[in-house]
Order: structure tokens, then sequence, then C-alpha cells
């Protein structure tokens, strides 16, 4: 490769890198809230598909794709609102109840979602912020949909939120310690309900990027497992919002390799390079399934920890 | 009423329980007991496990409505329906079992218990006011540090300050004491009891070490199976008659004599071994300990320094990550047939949980070292169920296992009976090293007897006896030699008659 090529695949790994880490980015810190509160929801792959379909339904009818965002959060809410409440249940495993949920929000994304497979709809609008440039491709990575600074916005506020609110504060002990909860007079099933309405409201917006955004359309492999993959990522994150920023744009360059190689003519092993992502999730779970410092920073009542 | 106590400078609560009676169905746990703590006083409530001290304490905090009785604060009956009412009426409880919040610091975690905070927490203000409180205070406690990170006692010490932030002036202390090492326990103890005589704070300690009552409590009552029995000034009892009221007239085996020079060719030996706890933090590090024959080495420490580690990794429960154990010269590994071939038997704490499966019935239990062997198996595999029952009923009628039949389900017995079936299992044969790990923990007087003289004969028998204990008065009484475990490493060891309860402390501590 040429000098050139190099800087051309790394401009396009960085577009690349924003442009996929974006959905990442908001199902991590939504099962950040979740898990922060003391429960793992595995369903937020459904969130997304489901946000992803309504989103383009809406954004087809109304014209309006903002409308379609905030539709894509209140389905994400709905399927949220049904794991906390089941979860609440006596005996029930929240894990078992993700991934029900899972097939669930995937299995009436498509059944409503084939009508808007072939139609066109009213996408969100990126920021054009590489005007000064006059390198096309880069001008190309820095077309920047608003959402991911928005996603930054509401990872920052997360991060303080968690430290400097008294919701925040009472989400953390929850998640750390129910009987300290109980003893203040705070209920935990309420909590955790409200933290899983919260994590999954996020989850839907981010799948309104994936039909609204990158890649654009509404089809049945959109999302290919992200969901699943950012509750990894929030592992590796350590619980964060922060670092979840970071793991999110780490997933999104490790999903941009085969593209960004192919965008200079390299598309041997175009198929293992598409599948990095996916062997960065395994090596990132057998990494934190043996660090001990990822063991510590876990909130104490999450049902894989006790 | 409250504003009358405010006006004076004094501002501890009084607190009185008149004819306080709690009925669980057919159970009677509290039955008509009446106490009197005055203002400024360091009361403790002295009773063995199930005498009713939780209960009257659980009464007087509003968890239960007591079924017949009368609470009286500062003079003037009040009604405590529910904890928060409790809160209300100035009444705070020190539990037990921490009630922390661990990932969230000390400043979090004090900010956090009043129930009133803001939406969004001024922590420049909060901090400022929180360092003041501290200043006031007679001891402190780092207000930036995360509570996982912060040592036993100074976690006992966030509990009390904790209430007192909140403006607690009556305190219930419950086993205050169980989680510290000796020197720790006496800190708090001693500045609480302080703060008592300056007329700042009344308490109320639930316990059932006389040595406590003795040194720290200006009054005391005793318990016993729901009543009250006695009490009054400590000044005027000696520990004696506090022992005699808190058993009454329950027989109590003799510890068995200490035999001298028990001949035994047993040697064990732990040769620096590594194991790691369950996040793969390194729990024991480079452990070198000799056990002889007719030997009980008793290894103290503060819990979670790796002693349950150490019991666990000899036990088979856990890996090795390094080092070897030896006896008679010969490597031992945790497995069945070197338990066999070694006689190495078990009582690990927490009995119906590590030595026993909960469903199976008492005579299954009972078999587990047996079962495959003859005359409970024939050609190794087929097994007689009949034969499991017969022994299983000899050794229920010799140790004394209360239980409805051999075939009850083993965790339908009470906890002094399940350490009892242990027994049987485990000391019924020929025993040459022995492996015990808080024995008597939650049990009653009887019973701790009995399983000490069990112990003691095995000694005097010749097994090799190591015994984990976080009981120091226990490792004090029953061992030859103690050894002192702290961050993972044995770091004093001692023969038991040269053994002084300050230095084993410091040790325990990690000041040494």
């Amino acid at each position: 490769m040429s000098p050139d090529e190099i800087l051309t695949v790394l401009i396009a790994m960085l577009g690349g890198a924003i442009r996929v880490s974006t959905p990442f980015m908001f199902v991590a810190l939504g099962e950040t809230i979740t898990e922060k509160s003391g429960r793992i929801n595995l369903g937020l792959e459904g969130n997304l598909v489901l946000g992803a379909m309504l989103a383009y339904a809406i954004s087809y009818h109304t014209g309006q794709p903002w409308l379609g965002v905030l539709a894509a959060g209140g389905a994400g809410m709905f399927l949220g609102l049904l794991h906390g409440l089941i979860c609440s249940l006596p005996r029930v495993n929240d894990i078992a109840v993700g991934i029900a949920m899972m097939s669930f929000g995937i299995g009436i994304a498509f059944f409503f979602g084939k009508p808007y497979i072939q139609p066109s709809a009213p996408r969100l609008e990126g920021l054009p912020l590489g005007t000064w440039s006059d390198n096309p491709a880069l001008r190309q990575a820095l077309e920047i949909n608003p959402l991911f600074f928005v996603g930054i916005v509401v990872a920052i506020f997360l991060w303080w939120g968690l430290a400097n609110t008294r919701t925040g504060l009472i989400v953390r002990m929850t998640g750390d310690s129910e009987a300290s909860a109980r003893a203040l007079g705070v209920n935990p099933i309420r909590v955790r309900v409200l933290a899983t309405v919260a994590g999954g409201f996020l989850a839907g917006v981010g799948g309104a990027f994936l039909s609204l955004s990158y890649p654009g359309s509404w089809n049945e492999g959109l999302s290919s497992g992200q969901g699943l993959m950012a509750v990894a990522l929030v592992i590796f994150a350590r619980w964060n919002p922060l670092r979840c920023i970071a793991a999110a744009l780490l997933f999104g360059a490790a999903g941009a390799i085969g593209p960004a190689l192919q965008s200079v003519g390299i598309s041997q092993g175009y198929y293992f390079f598409n599948a990095a992502p996916y062997i960065l999730t395994l090596f990132i779970m057998i990494a934190s399934a043996r660090s001990g410092a990822a063991s510590q920073a876990a909130p104490g009542e999450l049902s894989i920890v006790k | 009423m409250t504003l009358a106590v405010a006006k004076t400078a004094a501002r501890a609560i009084g607190l009185e329980c008149r004819g306080m009676t709690k009925i669980f169905g057919s159970l009677v746990a509290l039955d008509d007991v009446s106490i009197t703590v005055k203002p400024g006083a360091f009361h403790a409530l002295l009773g063995e496990n199930g005498a009713g001290k939780s209960t009257l304490v659980k009464c007087i905090m509003g968890f239960y409505q007591p079924t017949r009785g009368q609470l009286l604060v500062n003079g003037a009956e009040a009604r405590i329906d529910t904890p928060a009412a409790a809160r209300d009426a100035g009444i705070g409880m020190v539990y037990q079992h921490f009630t922390l919040v661990p990932c969230l610091t000390v400043a979090e975690n004090m900010v956090i218990s009043r129930g009133d905070l803001p939406a969004v927490i001024d922590w420049k203000a909060e901090k400022a006011a929180l360092a003041a409180f501290m200043e006031r205070m007679p001891f402190r406690v780092p207000l930036e540090a995360p509570v996982a990170n912060l040592a036993a006692g100074e976690k006992q010490k966030l509990e009390i300050l904790k209430q007192l932030y909140l403006d607690q002036r009556f305190l219930i202390l419950d086993e205050p004491t169980s989680v510290l090492t000796p020197a720790e326990a006496d800190e708090i103890l001693g500045l609480v009891r302080d703060m008592a005589a300056r007329g700042d704070i009344t308490v109320l300690m639930i316990t059932h070490k006389f040595r406590e009552v003795t040194a720290f409590a200006d009054s005391v009552s005793v318990l016993r199976r729901g009543l009250y029995v006695g009490g009054g000034a400590v000044s005027d009892m000696t520990t004696d008659q506090m022992s005699r009221l808190m058993i009454g007239e329950t027989k109590v085996r003799k510890s068995a004599a200490r035999l001298a020079d028990v001949v035994s060719d047993t040697k064990v030996e732990l040769n620096a071994l590594y194991v790691d706890d369950s996040d793969g933090m390194p729990a024991v590090e480079a452990l070198d300990l000799k056990i002889a024959g007719g030997e009980i080495v008793g290894i103290a420490g503060v819990s979670g320094n790796g002693q349950s580690e150490l019991v666990e990794a000899i036990s088979g429960q856990r890996p090795l990550k390094d080092g070897r154990i030896f006896i008679n010269g010969r490597p031992f590994d945790a497995t069945r047939k070197d338990y066999d071939t070694f006689k190495v038997f078990g009582l690990p704490e927490e009995p119906l949980k590590n030595a026993t499966v909960r469903r199976m019935s008492v005579a299954e239990n009972i078999a587990f070292r047996s079962f495959d062997k003859p005359p409970m198996a024939g050609l190794g595999w087929w097994l007689r169920p009949s034969e499991m029952r017969r022994k299983a009923t000899d050794l229920i009628a010799s140790y004394r296992v209360k239980t409805p039949s051999p075939d009850t389900p083993i965790e339908n017995l009470s906890g002094g009976n399940v350490q009892r079936a242990v027994l049987a299992r485990e000391l019924s044969g020929d025993v040459r090293v022995l492996v015990v790990a808080n024995p008597c923990f939650g049990l009653d007087f009887a019973s701790v007897a009995e399983i000490r003289a069990q112990i003691i004969d095995q000694r005097n028998k010749g097994a090799a006896v190591l015994l984990v204990s976080e009981d120091l008065d226990e490792v004090l009484e029953l061992s030859d030699r103690i050894a002192v475990m702290s961050g993972g490493r044995i770091t004093y060891v001692v023969p038991a008659a040269e053994a002084d309860r300050n230095t084993i402390g410091k040790h325990m501590a990690g000041h040494a």
C-alpha cells in the first residue's frame, strides 16, 4: 500500500468508526443504566431492530425523520417496560427474559416491517463538518450525524448524573446493594423497572440511527447482532459512560476495517474483516472474564455476579 | 417533649419497654419483657441465639409490631410502626451485617442515608458540611474513599458515624464486634462509651461476649427463651452469674481434658500454598505451616484474610494455584482417594452449605464417606440402602442427632443437629488429619461444648487438627499452637501457653 492509500484507509476507518459507533454507543449507554440498577437486559437487540423499523416507517409516513427517532425511543421504552415488569415477578431470571424479549422485538419488527423494505423514507441529514477540507474522502468522513453528538452529550450527562444527582445515587445503590436500598426505603423493583425503561429508550434511538442514517434503509439483516455486542461492550467499558464512548468507537473502527480496505481496492479477506467486531467481542469477553478489575467494578446485584 | 429535650445540654434519649410480648403463630418469641435504658447509659442485652434479643430490638425499631406491650421514649409513650418512625424518634440501629453500599464513597454513603436529598447534589456544600461534622466526631473515616476499600473496623465506624450524622441519639448496636479485631473492637466500643458517658448518646448493645459487657457496659439485661431472666448494674454482677442466667440449667458437656504427650506419627505440611479468590485475586500467599499429630493448630484472623480460601483449597473446593500439601512426607491432593488413604476429615464452616446436600436424607448425608465401599456397596457400584440406613441409625443415636427419622431431608434439621450429623460422618472412623472451620458459629451453648469436646478428643487420639476460626476465644481455648493469618499470610505463630491476646490482636490487624 502506498502512503496515500494508507491515509485513505485511515480516513475511511475514522469516518466508519464515527458512523458505525453511534448505535453501539446508544445501546451501550442504555445497558449501562439498566445494569447500574442491578439488572441485565440482553433483549436490547430487539429494541434496536424494532426501533429501526418503526423509525423508518414513521419517517416514511410523516416525512419527519426526527419523529421517527422519537417513535423508536417509544418502542424501546415499551420493550424495556415489558422486560422490567416480567423480571420483577418472583424467581424470574433476567437473562432468560432478555433472550425472549430479543426474539419478541425482532419478531414484531419483521412482522410489521415487511411493507417498508422497498419504499424509501426521508433520512436524518448529517452535519457537513468537513467543508474546510478539499479532500473528498475526509469531507465524506466528517459528515457526521447529529445523533452521534447527542450520544456523546447523553454519555457525559450520565457520567455526571450518576455521581451528582439523587437519581444517580439511588440507581447505583440499588445496583450494588439491594439490602441497603431497602433499608433506606427505596423500592428496588421500581428503580430497576424505570432504569430498564430508560435503557430501552436509548437502545430504540440507536435503532433509528441504523435505518435513518447508516446504513440508512430498513431490511431484516440491518442490525446483525450489534445490540448483543453492545452489551459485551458495557463490560469492557466497566459500566462507565465515558468509556462506553471510547469502546463504541473501537467497535466502530473494527466494523469499518472491511469497507475501508475495499475502498482502496483490497477485497481479499473482505468477509474476514467484516467479522472483526465479532472476533473483537469474543476476545473482549474472554479478557474481561479473566480481569479482576472488571469484576470489581461490576454492580454487586447483577445476576451474573452474584 | 422533643423541645424540652433539645433545651437540656445532654441530648441522649431514654427508652423503656413495658411488658413486650411477640407471638409468631405458636411460638412465643418474646414473653412479657420489661427493660429500662436511661439516657446516657451503655446497656448490654445478653442472650444466646434464639433468646429473643433480635425480636426485642426489631419491635423497638418498628420492623415488628409487638403482640402486647408498650414502648416509652423519654418517659412518654411512643408508637413506632415503621423503621422510618424509629428514625424520626431518634432511634438508629447499626446492623451486624453492613448496610453500606460498597461502590459508593464514604461521603456518598452518608449523604444518601439522609432521606431528603435534593435532585442535584451540591457536592461542594455537602462535603464542607460532612468535613465539619467529622471535625466534631471522636473518630473519622476518609470521606473520599470507596467503601469497598475500607477495612472492617472503618466500616463499623462509618456505620456508627452515619447514625450520628442522622442525629440518632439512641444507638442499637447488633453484635458490633463480630467482624473486628480485638483492638478495633476495644477502640470503637471505648469511643462509643465515652460519648454515652458525656450524655450525647444512649447505647443498647446486643452481644454474647461477657468480656465486652464487663469492660464497656454499665447495665445489662439477660434474656433466655424469650424471657427476661435478670440484669442490673454490671458492677453488681460476676461473669459467672451472667453466664448462669444466660444458659440456665442446660447441662453442658465438660471440655475433654487435654492429654499431654500424645504419641502420633502423623505429620502435615502445608508448603508454600498460593490460592486465588473467586475474582482471581490472590487470597492466600506463600503459606507455610506444619501440624503434628496430637496437636491443634488454631488459625486466628479477621474474616476475609484468606482463611476460607485456605480451607476450601485443602478440602478440594478450590484449586491450589501453587504449592503442595504433604502428609507424612507424601504429597496429598484433595481427591476422594487421598482423603481415604491419608484419613483426612473436615468440618467446614456453614455445614449445611459446605458439607451436606440439603435435600438428601440424613442417612444419605451420613453415608457420603462410605456409600461406595463395602458393606454399603457391592462390586463398587451396587448400593445397599438398608445398610446405609442401619449405619445412620446407629450414628444418629450415638451422636444424639435430633431428627424425626434417618429419611428426613437434612435441611429440616436445626443448625446444631446438622453439625452433629456431619460430626457423626467425619469423626466416627479413624481420623488422622482433621480440618475444622468456624465449627461453632451460630450454635447454642450445649452444642458448642459438645463439638469442642469432640475436637479435643480427636487430638487426644493422635489426629493432627487444623482449626480455623474467627472467634479468637475459641482459638485460644482449643489450640496447642496459634497462627495468625493476615492478608493471606501467616504472620505470627506462638505456642498457646505463651499466647497474649493483645499481641495476637495486633498481628490480626496487620500492625505488627
